[in-house]
């Protein structure tokens, strides 16, 4: 056998994931059912809140929260987009997206920031977790789509989870960079007056990392809107249906729109975010 | 004063570096720490340091960066972990004591101001302040009650919400000290804490320091290296190089006998007119006459003939001191028949006297102006001994001395 001419297949990994992922399914699917459980909670609330509220209501939600943490200017520019995505027939896409969007931010947060606070602690912990977290930022969502469906069956929790999947590392990174950023001086100083392990996380490092771990929020806001075109592949529904579907039935109007409202939408909850992380 | 130890160093160690067992063995064969570097890479901090704090006292340790100093203070601490040795507190050995003891330790007897501040952005200047207190659990009426009143001590109570970096160094620092004594520490540690201040705000702060001392006696180790800090707020000097402490004594002890030269190099360019007291230079060499065998004046006369001196001391039977005969006076007061014949008759009455504590710079109108040597007193007033002219340049020719052998020795080296 000659090792070195490469013309057939040596190491069969492809047949091994398959099998695996086979196996998974047939026997473990209750499992991941169990998973879907929390996540799906979670957004049908937030889905609930979204659309029984009257959409004066969302509006005028949102314009406070503009004017509070953004100013005025931002406040126009969020009545402004979501009058236009009504306009445009979008109302009850952009609720879903919403749903969807805030649901993922908020179960990233969940596992987000507690991992990134044991990588800005421990070294170790960092050198493990990185190969994981470049897998995650890198790898084509299309790859990890067809065996989260089949472990999680089509529908939006399954696009929330590729949405986790992709936007987790930035928040993760970025809550380890402002543990780590916080300096030692402040965290000896601490430690002289008796402070524990914990004490010193909850009182010096965790306050002081807030600025860097709001930033990471907000990009994993960004990144989360970014998914949700390839969400609704998958069934997520929301604003990515009429880009799906203006993709294949080659309406370029429809595709439009929903492009459209992706970006307004994502540009207003960029700049309430940013503007709150400021307070 | 009392002498009770409260903090004893002994034979500690503290090597950095992956190879610290490798290095002590070397340290033991009596290797360099230069050898010690370059054959394992590990560095040497700390060795062998032994010494003892008193209660009360404020404890320099002063040397030149790299000498080891910070990572000593720390040991105290146990910020950094000891390589070897022991730091006993009032008695216990803390390298042995485990981190939930050592966190106990820490809230109940210590507390730390740090050359940088350190102060936390995140909090206003009385949250800073109660933060020790706040660590320890202390309930926030109570501690910002407490952290108010170490604002008081060092005159930053209008300040308290505002936030550490609306205030000027100097101002910082006091909150870093009002935050290290907010806790009531035994033991203040105190890293280069004026450092980074200018010196006109340093040495203001130094003055501080003495007064919160004098209300309080605590017991302060004061890192530094400046000489001139240590000097004017040391009650001991211990002075380190290349990790061991190469001697610990008083200012005026050190200044008088360096252990070496790179002691007597630290003190190269020091006024010796600012450390050395009167106390320290008194020598009592003159003539002493005693008030209960003197009462003649004829037998003064002849004590001081027979001595060759021109001036007597007179003191009471306790060694208090009463005034100064000269021959002169004295055979007036014998020629004359208008007056009893007492001692005291014959004082020379623009004769002063300075105490013990008083600085070479303090007396030296008073003997520069007179041609008797000036009587020194202790603080009960009793005669410890007389500065002369000759014994004042003396002392100053051996400080400038001693300045231009060192400055002859690095000279040399150079070339």
């Amino acid at each position: 056998m000659n090792l070195l001419t490469f013309k057939e297949k040596i190491i069969p990994l492809d047949e091994w994931v398959q099998d695996f992922v086979d196996w998974l399914v047939f026997n473990h699917r209750d499992i991941f059912q169990a998973i879907k459980a929390p996540i799906e909670l979670c957004l049908k609330g937030f889905e609930w809140f979204f659309t029984t509220l009257p959409p004066v209501v969302v509006i005028l939600l949102f314009a406070i929260a503009a004017w509070r943490f953004a100013g005025k200017r931002v406040t126009v520019f969020s009545i402004v987009t979501f009058l236009l995505v009504g306009y445009l027939g979008l109302w009850e896409e952009t609720m879903t997206t919403l749903a969807m969007v805030i649901s993922s931010v908020f179960f990233c947060a969940l596992a987000g920031i507690p991992l990134g606070i044991m990588s800005g602690r421990s070294d170790r912990f960092e050198l493990m977790l990185r190969p994981a977290l470049d897998a995650m930022q890198t790898i084509p969502p299309f790859v990890y789509l067809v065996p989260v469906v089949m472990l999680f069956s089509i529908g939006t929790v399954s696009g929330i989870l590729a949405t986790i999947v992709f936007a987790l590392p930035p928040l993760v990174r970025l809550t380890s960079l402002g543990i780590r950023q916080v300096h030692p001086e402040l965290i000896e100083a601490a430690l002289a007056f008796g402070a524990t392990p914990w004490q010193v996380l909850r009182k010096v490092q965790f306050p002081l990392a807030m600025p860097s771990i709001m930033a990471g929020l907000n990009q994993t806001l960004m990144m989360a809107l970014s998914m949700v075109v390839i969400a609704a592949l998958i069934g997520a529904g929301g604003l990515g249906n009429p880009v799906v579907q203006g993709l294949n039935t080659l309406e370029i109007g429809l595709a439009t729109i929903g492009g459209l409202a992706i970006v307004l939408l994502a540009m207003m909850l960029d700049r309430i975010t940013q503007g709150f992380a400021r307070r | 004063m009392s002498r009770e130890v409260k903090v004893a160093v002994n034979n500690l160690f503290k090597i950095f570096g992956p190879h610290p067992k490798k290095a002590m063995a070397l340290l033991r064969d009596g290797l360099d720490k230069e050898i010690i570097f370059e054959k394992t890479e590990t560095t040497v901090g700390v060795q062998n340091a032994s010494f003892e704090i008193y209660k009360g006292e404020i404890f320099v340790i002063m040397g030149l960066s790299g000498s080891g100093k910070s990572t000593m203070v720390r040991m105290l601490n146990r910020l950094i972990e000891p390589t070897a040795g022991e730091v006993l507190i009032d008695g216990e050995n803390i390298v042995s004591k485990s981190d939930e003891e050592m966190v106990k330790l820490r809230r109940a007897k210590l507390s730390m101001v740090f050359q940088s501040f350190a102060l936390m952005p995140h909090m206003t200047v009385l949250q800073n302040a109660a933060f020790g207190l706040e660590i320890a659990g202390v309930d926030k009426e109570t501690r910002e009650a407490r952290a108010l009143q170490a604002l008081e001590q060092v005159g930053l109570e209008a300040w308290a919400a505002s936030k550490p970096e609306e205030l000027s160094g100097g101002m910082q620092q006091r909150v870093g000290l009002a935050r290290g004594l907010a806790v009531d520490p035994d033991i203040l540690l105190m890293d280069e804490a004026f450092s980074a201040l200018d010196p006109l705000i340093r040495t203001e702060m130094q003055d501080e320091l003495l007064k919160l001392q004098a209300k309080a006696k605590r017991t302060i180790v004061f890192i530094s290296h400046d000489l001139d800090e240590a000097m004017r707020i040391g009650d001991r000097i211990a002075i380190m190089e290349g990790g061991r402490v190469v001697q610990v004594g008083t200012p005026e002890d050190i200044l008088q006998n360096p252990a070496d030269d790179y002691v007597r190099a630290f003190f190269r360019g020091v006024d010796p007119t600012n450390i050395l007291t009167a106390g320290d230079i008194a020598s009592d060499t003159q003539v002493t006459i005693r008030i209960t065998d003197g009462r003649n004046p004829r037998a003064a006369l002849q004590r001081l003939i027979k001595n060759d001196r021109d001036y007597g001391y007179v003191i009471d039977s306790e060694d208090r001191f009463q005034g100064i005969v000269s021959t002169d006076s004295l055979r007036e007061l014998i020629e004359r028949t208008d007056s009893e014949h007492l001692l005291k008759n014959a004082y020379i009455k623009e004769a002063g006297s300075a105490n013990a504590t008083d600085s070479m710079q303090e007396i030296l109108p008073e003997v520069a102006s007179h041609p008797w040597a000036l009587p020194v007193l202790d603080e009960d007033g009793r005669y410890l001994g007389a500065i002369s002219k000759n014994l004042f340049l003396r002392t100053l020719h051996r400080g400038h001395q001693e300045e231009q052998a060192a400055v002859a020795a690095s000279n040399e080296g150079e070339y």
